[in-house]
């Protein structure tokens, strides 16, 4: 299983191995497709002691694929699809638009669970995502037509420059379909995605670099990776007093040095 | 044979293929190299095993796997296309959504919820029994095309035990030998053997709604589960521990071997038989038939690498999921077409899948703590399945189970918000906040019954990345569905109600099949069984009709799909048909049944 990385579980997943988004595939994440060694199995189970299909976790900071105009946006429209207040985390308090940068700037950003090949009718409501851009081309382009739109309707305004108000309608108007927008971005199936890659930034294992410190987390009550609860299951009723916890462990644990 | 690319190697003839090893692959290896046969299996995707690939270190990874679709079928390479009907254009599906396919070794049998369940002896006969209860219009007049199924439940209960003890299924039997028993589901055909392990734990979600549902009367039992309760070993010698209640069943592997796939059941014991070969990324592209059609020669397949093999053998077993067992026997000309205007033909005839729909109970006062789940973790009420219920004047047939059920709490998928919320800002967070501890999901679980407009067939434009035209698939929900299904969701509400939450929420089965909310990965029919190879296209040993020595597997069998999950049924079809192969067909090859 050499597609498999070896694994010390802590210290991989606490330090030295988490990869950034280049490290991907030098990390072997064996995504189990077309592309892998064909292999042939006879008289025995295979296995390899201290291999693992790890979680691909990202590190780093700053932006590696919005352009600052671009994050401008992404900043201002996750903060108001989830904003801050004192019951819990705004999005981009958890981290929300660092996530969306490092999923872009990946496999995901780049399709790799997609289909993309033509040719490409615009389709029924039903027939689902019908467009040739991958996630990241589409969040490139649908934002440049954004920005065009504010500025044309704004007075030149952009949109983090807008009122709170201002900005929601504009979401509404992308989120309804209300919006046209320039370059054949679909302005619906564009909000979809992003309000459901904000809400993944959002709820994810911190790893993934959003849901910072698991305050999402701690705000609904999901105590995170835990994987034994049979002693709270005819507890009914009871709030379980585990505290919250990520694949890296939680604050207080003692990271190992590699 | 000399495809385009050229060179083929020709290998070693074997006893047996296998196109895909899920499930019903491994079953059927384990029950051919039992019988002393030299079997290979050919599956496209990657070997898993449990200690690499579902570690419980990362296992319970909701982005990775449920939204990065780290364990699926990757549709980059090949997706099929979707309609409504035949007077849309097809187009593909770019992205996994209504349902999520499998790929790999034990593919969905990997990332199922380890739903156990037996169809209802009516269930077998849909034609003929609601014909004889209802009246001949019961089901012409709905323009349905369902069919009995050329098996009895009384044929089958052997094989569900026997998938039952392979799984070491938690549960209670309803239905013992033909006495009711408490406890369990009194609606079941008669079981010969009570389950394996007793029930799961029930959590405080399913307990509120067994109590409710007991108080209106109806007949509540804890779900069936390849979850398992405690311990297990299995006739195989395979050892199986009790689930943690962990929440990530469903999209996920069990990195805790408590969750019954072929890994913890059937590998250990298969992968050391000397007379089993396992290869891996290798695709099969076509059953090869002799130039008269009447035998299958072998089938020709790709690896990853792109080079080209045939591997020739006795008998051809399609072990992949639904859509490819159909597609492959179409792209192989085996089997007469469907053609939807004029209604003959039958491969790709009475494609069908699930009628789901669901009703959120939000309470002030108690904690349900979602997290603690299990895939089939739930109370259920049968009273409302098949034909459990007079049927007269409500103007549909079928019918769904209704479970409160707890799988898990995983936040991206699985926040309920009441009635009215937005899908977004400071009202949907406040909304998430407050009632993620205090709400879950009672489950309606409907049947879906084939119609002469729902069917498979290849696709006129799009190809996959070997060349090959993709599968189509021409469906919508009928009347009869949606009829069903909102009846069904009334009798949902009316637990939920009783069990005075602050309030409920209702989400119905509306409008046309959509291929973007997640539904259910339970797609049926195109390869139907029956007793006839003018209505049919495998006969009850899951034969076909046209190649004998071509078996079709899983769930395309279905001639419609009942109102429960169809795993149990798909093996037991399974086993029923390796026990036909091993004491009858060895023997004598050639048809089982004859025409």
């Amino acid at each position: 299983m050499s597609s498999k990385v070896d694994l010390d579980r802590r210290r991989f997943l606490a330090g030295g191995a988490a990869v950034g988004i280049g490290g991907v595939a030098a990390a072997g994440i064996h995504d189990g497709e077309l592309g892998a060694p064909a292999q042939t199995f006879r008289g025995a189970v295979p296995w390899q002691e201290g291999t693992a299909d790890v979680p691909p976790g990202v590190s780093g900071s700053g932006y590696v694929f919005f352009t600052p105009a671009e994050a401008l946006f992404i900043e201002a429209a996750v903060g108001r699809l989830i904003p801050d207040d004192a019951v819990g985390p705004g999005a981009v308090e958890a981290g929300v638009p660092f996530f969306l940068d490092r999923q872009l700037a990946g496999p995901f950003g780049r399709g790799d669970h997609y289909y993309l090949g033509g040719p490409w009718p615009k389709g029924t409501p039903e027939q689902g995502y019908q467009s040739r851009f991958s996630p990241a081309q589409l969040y490139r382009a649908a934002i440049a037509a954004i920005v065009s739109y504010v500025g044309a309707n704004f007075k030149g305004a952009v949109f983090g420059e807008l009122a709170p108000n201002d900005q929601d309608g504009v979401l509404k108007g992308l989120e309804g379909g209300k919006i046209d927008l320039d370059g054949g971005v679909d302005a619906k199936s564009f909000f979809a995605l992003l309000l459901q890659n904000t809400k993944e930034g959002y709820f994810s294992d911190p790893i993934y670099g959003g849901n910072k410190d698991m305050a999402a987390w701690k705000m609904i009550g999901f105590p995170g990776a835990h994987y034994d609860y049979k002693e709270w299951v005819a507890r009914h009723g009871e709030r379980v007093p585990f505290p919250t916890v990520g694949f890296k462990g939680r604050p207080g644990w003692t990271e190992r040095k590699a | 044979m000399d495809g385009a690319q050229g060179v083929t190697t020709i290998l070693k003839p074997v006893d047996a293929v296998l196109v895909g090893f899920g499930w019903t692959g491994a079953i059927m290896g384990q029950q051919l190299c039992d019988a002393g046969l030299n079997v290979v299996a050919l599956e496209r995707g990657p070997w898993r095993d449990t200690a690499t690939d579902f570690a419980t270190g990362f296992a319970q990874d909701e982005l990775r796997y449920m939204w990065r679709h780290h364990l699926f079928q990757n549709v980059t390479y090949d997706t099929l296309t979707i309609r409504n009907n035949v007077g849309q254009q097809a187009l593909p599906m770019r992205h996994l959504g209504a349902f999520l396919l499998g790929t790999g070794v034990g593919s969905g049998g990997v990332h199922w919820n380890g739903q156990i369940w037996r169809f209802l002896p009516s269930d077998f006969l849909t034609r003929s029994h609601n014909q004889q209860r209802y009246g001949k219009k019961a089901v012409s007049d709905y323009d349905l095309s369902v069919q009995d199924w050329g098996i009895s439940y009384e044929e089958l209960e052997p094989y569900y035990d026997q998938f039952d003890k392979l799984c070491g299924t938690s549960g209670k039997a309803g239905n013992l030998n033909g006495k009711i028993q408490p406890g369990g589901n009194p609606f079941e055909g008669a079981r010969s053997n009570e389950y394996p392990t007793p029930p799961m734990a029930q959590t405080y979600g399913p307990t509120l709604f067994g109590k409710a549902a007991a108080e209106l009367g109806r007949h509540p039992f804890p779900h069936p589960t390849g979850n398992l309760s405690e311990a297990y070993v299995n006739p195989l010698g395979a050892q199986l521990g009790a689930c943690t209640y962990c929440g990530f069943c469903e999209k996920f592997g069990c990195g805790n071997y408590s969750k019954a796939s072929p890994q913890t059941t059937l590998l250990p014991y298969l992968m050391l038989k000397p007379n089993f070969t396992l290869k891996t990324e290798c695709e099969v592209l076509r059953v090869e038939l002799t130039p008269d059609r009447s035998r299958a020669t072998g089938v020709t397949y790709v690896n990853s690498a792109g080079e080209e093999f045939f591997q020739p053998a006795e008998m051809v077993i399609l072990s992949a999921y639904v859509l490819q067992n159909v597609r492959l026997l179409l792209l192989s000309g085996i089997g007469k077409p469907y053609d939807p205007a004029s209604g003959q033909g039958v491969v790709g005839k009475n494609y069908a899948y699930q009628t789901m729909s669901s009703v959120n109970v939000f309470f002030d006062d108690k904690i349900i703590n979602p997290f603690i789940g299990a895939g089939a973790l739930a109370t259920v009420i049968d009273d409302f399945n098949g034909d459990n219920f007079d049927h007269a004047g409500l103007g549909f047939i079928g019918g769904a189970y209704i479970a409160g059920m707890v799988t898990g709490g995983r936040p991206i998928e699985m926040i309920y918000t009441p009635e009215g919320t937005p899908a977004w800002g400071l009202a949907w967070k406040h909304a998430a906040a407050k009632n993620y501890l205090r709400s879950f999901a009672i489950s309606v679980h409907g049947s879906c019954m084939s119609h002469r407009g729902n069917y498979l067939d290849l696709d006129p434009t799009y190809r996959d990345v070997h060349g090959r035209p993709m599968l189509r698939m021409t469906f919508d929900f009928t009347g009869n569905e949606h009829r069903m299904s909102d009846y069904l969701t009334d009798r949902a509400a009316e637990v939920a109600r009783a069990m005075n939450p602050r309030e409920i929420k209702l989400n119905r089965r509306t409008g046309s099949f959509s291929i973007t909310p997640y539904q259910t990965t339970h797609n049926t029919g195109g390869a139907i069984m029956g007793d006839n190879p003018s209505d049919s296209v495998v006969n009850k040993y899951l034969q076909s009709w046209d190649v004998p020595n071509v078996f079709s597997m899983g769930a395309g069998a279905f001639p419609q799909n009942a109102g429960y999950n169809p795993t149990g049924t798909v093996a037991a079809l399974t086993y029923h048909a390796a026990h036909e192969i091993t004491t009858r067909y060895l023997k004598d090859p050639g048809p089982l049944v004859r025409s």
